[in-house]
């Protein structure tokens, strides 16, 4: 006999601690108002015949909002065996709201009272054996964070099924139909407070000192002159920690996302320098070779080197989550958010789309409304991140070395917000009718993380990358491998015979006789021409993948010569620095350190002049610029944003969404620079 | 007067709440109901939206939220 046990209870009220204890599985606790949002299911660890349901965290059954719904329907309809109602023992008024509500529903309940260390420290006292015998249920004491009073929770709940017993009518139930939504919730109101009045014995001093605890962080995190500042500092932190490379501004101090995302790198790097050497070796084919090297590990390799900064991005998110603090965030930056459509708790996803948009994507699961979620989930493709600096920094430089290069930079990142605010404008106004979420939510009490949780929900996240997006972005990446390395004489012979590798050189593969048909489509653009379009399509695999194409499409401009030209004013020292070994210069690595540190950093102004020849103006360059920074983000960022919005059908409407802004930007940027320039 | 006349620290007593539909059954749902005193804690430091306490917790609302609900002190 195998029985359905739902778990039930406001948010924040630890509902989502009991679940992790009772079955084991690993899932995010979080101190945000409405954070459990998916249908979360996990049998009990020690009775695997009760299968546990994790419920959305509700304030009521009211059916308004899709949490509420999904709550409701589930206890109406399912008539689950017995359902568990986890209520915050510190604030037992609005709690037994809910639960009131389910009673009502007939259902056998189990009420489980929990932060009983908090209300201890209150000296509240609750009288269990009244409630008890008020409702007709078993009320049980639980401390989830420590786990105390689960096993006494779950006998309750076995003893509950086996007795079939129901709740107690009350006569308050029997008001429902007769009496309007006003009087309801006040006669369940004023039941309510007259039962806690009767059961619950207010604690003295002490009780009020640790309410004063939030009070007195308060009275700094939401002052009205020190909260911006207080949160720019909590926000910079949170960045830095992630992303800096002079962590603390000390210089060369990397920053703990950045130092374990470069061991990763490395590590990697040399495991790959393993598989070459044995795949040489063992007289691998040149097109196997490729296929292992470029396909599958340059795409297990980007799977893998975002893990550290989620995994660091998300102890510290789900910290602040946990702690309290994120509801303040929202309450702080409400109402600058509100005016462009979005709410205050976007504010965290698009800040750290700066540094990489797959973390911050993965981010947007705290936002409280679906519209919020995908409102923002959207943007964050547009953000400036990391990954896209290489393209500015060498397009400025290459096209801009005669103006003011941080200008055109500092533009750039303007046009991302500018482009983010307007398109979060219409689509509010288009698709979602101007409709504004409410923003009635608890600010709950500050409370430190257990180290457990935080610990969790990073592991969580990062697991949940690597199932959801990992396929996606190796699928994706030997794709466009596979694009640009085969043609048509890759399968008749003719390369074989030609370059003896059934492999195509780039410049006549799949991907270029693509973008030869597609770049047309970019002459209003000023960039109609195949190289930079096959650019843009390899950027997909990662924004930096642009410059190195970029040098491999106009190799012609890369020549030998060239480079002996470019380097030899270098001094020993500065080709040290570039990273020729013992500052000798080496011919065979001179192609990849111009790519890797001249190209990308912005050091040779009369770099590529061929490419000039297919961009021929600064406002074509600049809509390049834009167009690389607003169009799809990298693969990786689309596995997020699948994972995110579930269905193929959400995702690729916002990446239909992304390449037409990118584009309208682009063609606008070339049409209005030609009219002025 | 409105809940979001309120000064910072001032206590009120809700009247009535001034709206249909999703809006009021969340004021309702959240404890905003008639009779139930509120206080009024402090507004967010851009101006909206504002703190309070009810029912013994902290909740935060938009000052078009509290717009709705007619209080007496």
């Amino acid at each position: 006999m195998s029985y359905t046990i739902a778990l039930a209870g406001n948010p924040n009220s630890g509902k989502t601690t009991v679940f992790n204890t009772l079955t084991g599985s690993r899932q995010h606790v979080g101190n945000w108002p409405g954070v459990t949002v998916d249908k979360k299911e996990g049998l009990y660890r020690k009775n695997r015949e009760m299968k546990i349901l994790d419920l959305p965290g509700t304030y009521s059954l009211s059916p308004y909002s899709a949490e509420e719904v999904i709550a409701r329907d589930f206890i109406v309809n399912e008539r689950p065996d017995c359902v568990i109602d986890i209520l915050d023992g510190t604030s037992l008024e609005r709690n037994l709201y809910l639960a009131l509500q389910i009673m009502e529903t007939g259902i056998p309940t189990v009420l489980g009272i929990n932060m009983m260390d908090e209300v201890a420290l209150r000296k509240d006292v609750i009288d269990f054996k009244r409630l008890e015998a008020e409702f007709g249920v078993f009320v049980v004491p639980l401390e989830a964070r420590s786990g105390k009073g689960i096993d006494a929770l779950m006998d309750a709940v076995s003893r509950t099924i086996e007795e079939k017993r129901v709740p107690k009518r009350l006569p308050v139930y029997e008001l429902s139909k007769k009496v309007d939504e006003d009087t309801l919730a006040d006669k369940r109101y004023s039941f309510i407070t007259e039962v806690v009045g009767a059961s619950v014995k207010r604690g003295t001093r002490e009780g009020e000192q640790k309410k004063s605890r939030t009070d007195t962080i308060d009275k700094v995190l939401t002052h009205k002159i020190w909260a911006l500042p207080a949160f720019a500092l909590i926000m910079y932190l949170m960045f830095a920690a992630t992303f800096s490379e002079n962590f603390l501004f000390i210089p060369g101090l990397p920053s703990p996302g950045i130092a374990l995302a470069t061991l990763v790198e490395n590590l990697w790097g040399s495991f790959t320098d393993v598989v070459s050497s044995a795949l040489l070796g063992a007289g691998a084919a040149t097109w196997a070779y490729s296929l292992v090297i470029f396909g599958i590990m340059e795409g297990l390799g980007a799977v893998l080197g975002f893990l550290p900064l989620i995994l660091v991005l998300y102890i510290l998110m789900s910290f602040l989550e946990d702690s309290g603090y994120m509801a303040r965030v929202a309450f702080v930056m409400d109402r600058l958010f509100r005016k462009f459509g979005l709410s205050g708790r976007s504010f965290i996803p698009l800040l750290m789309g700066f540094g990489c948009s797959v973390p911050a994507i993965m981010a947007t699961r705290t936002l409280d409304s679906e519209k919020d979620r995908k409102i923002t989930t959207l943007l964050c493709g547009f953000m400036p991140c990391g990954a896209k600096l290489p393209i500015f920094i060498m397009f400025v430089s290459t096209f801009f070395s005669d103006g003011n290069k941080t200008l055109v930079l500092f533009f750039t990142y303007m046009l991302s917000l500018a482009v983010s605010v307007v398109v979060s404008l219409i689509i509010n106004r288009v698709a979602y009718k101007g409709e504004t979420s409410n923003f009635l939510m608890e600010l709950p009490q500050y409370r430190l993380p257990t180290l457990k949780s935080v610990g969790i929900h990073g592991y969580e996240k990062v697991k949940g990358f690597v199932q959801k997006a990992g396929t996606i972005i190796l699928a994706a990446t030997i794709l466009i491998w596979a694009l640009s390395n085969f043609n048509l004489a890759s399968f008749n012979g003719g390369n074989q015979q030609e370059y003896g590798t059934p492999l195509a050189p780039i410049e006549s593969s799949f991907l270029a006789s693509t973008g030869k048909a597609i770049a047309p489509i970019f002459k209003p653009a000023g960039f109609g021409a195949w190289r930079p379009t096959v650019g843009v399509a390899t950027g997909w695999i990662a924004k930096e993948m642009v410059v190195v194409t970029l040098a491999q499409l106009y190799a012609d401009d890369i020549s030998e010569e060239y480079l002996t030209e470019f380097f030899s004013t270098a001094s020993e020292d500065e080709l040290l620095e570039f990273g020729f070994e013992e500052g000798v210069y080496d011919s065979e690595a001179a192609g990849d350190i111009y790519t890797d540190v001249v190209l990308m950093e912005g050091g040779d102004a009369q770099a590529l002049p061929t490419l000039k020849e297919d961009i021929k103006t600064k406002q074509a360059a600049l809509a390049y610029m834009a167009f690389n920074l607003l169009c799809m983000p990298c693969f990786a960022a689309v596995g997020a944003m699948k994972r995110e919005l579930k269905t193929w059908r959400v995702t690729l409407g916002q990446v239909g969404i992304q390449m037409l802004t990118a584009y309208i930007v682009a063609v606008f940027i070339n049409v209005v620079g030609n009219l002025l320039f | 007067m409105t809940l979001g006349e309120l000064r910072p620290g001032e206590k009120a007593k809700v009247v009535s709440i001034g709206t249909t539909g999703a809006m009021r059954q969340r004021i309702l749902d959240m404890g905003v109901t008639p009779n139930v005193e509120v206080q009024l804690i402090k507004v967010a430091p851009l101006g909206d939206p504002v703190e309070i306490t009810v029912r013994g917790y902290q909740l935060s609302l938009r000052k078009s939220e509290a717009a709705l609900i007619q209080v007496q002190k």
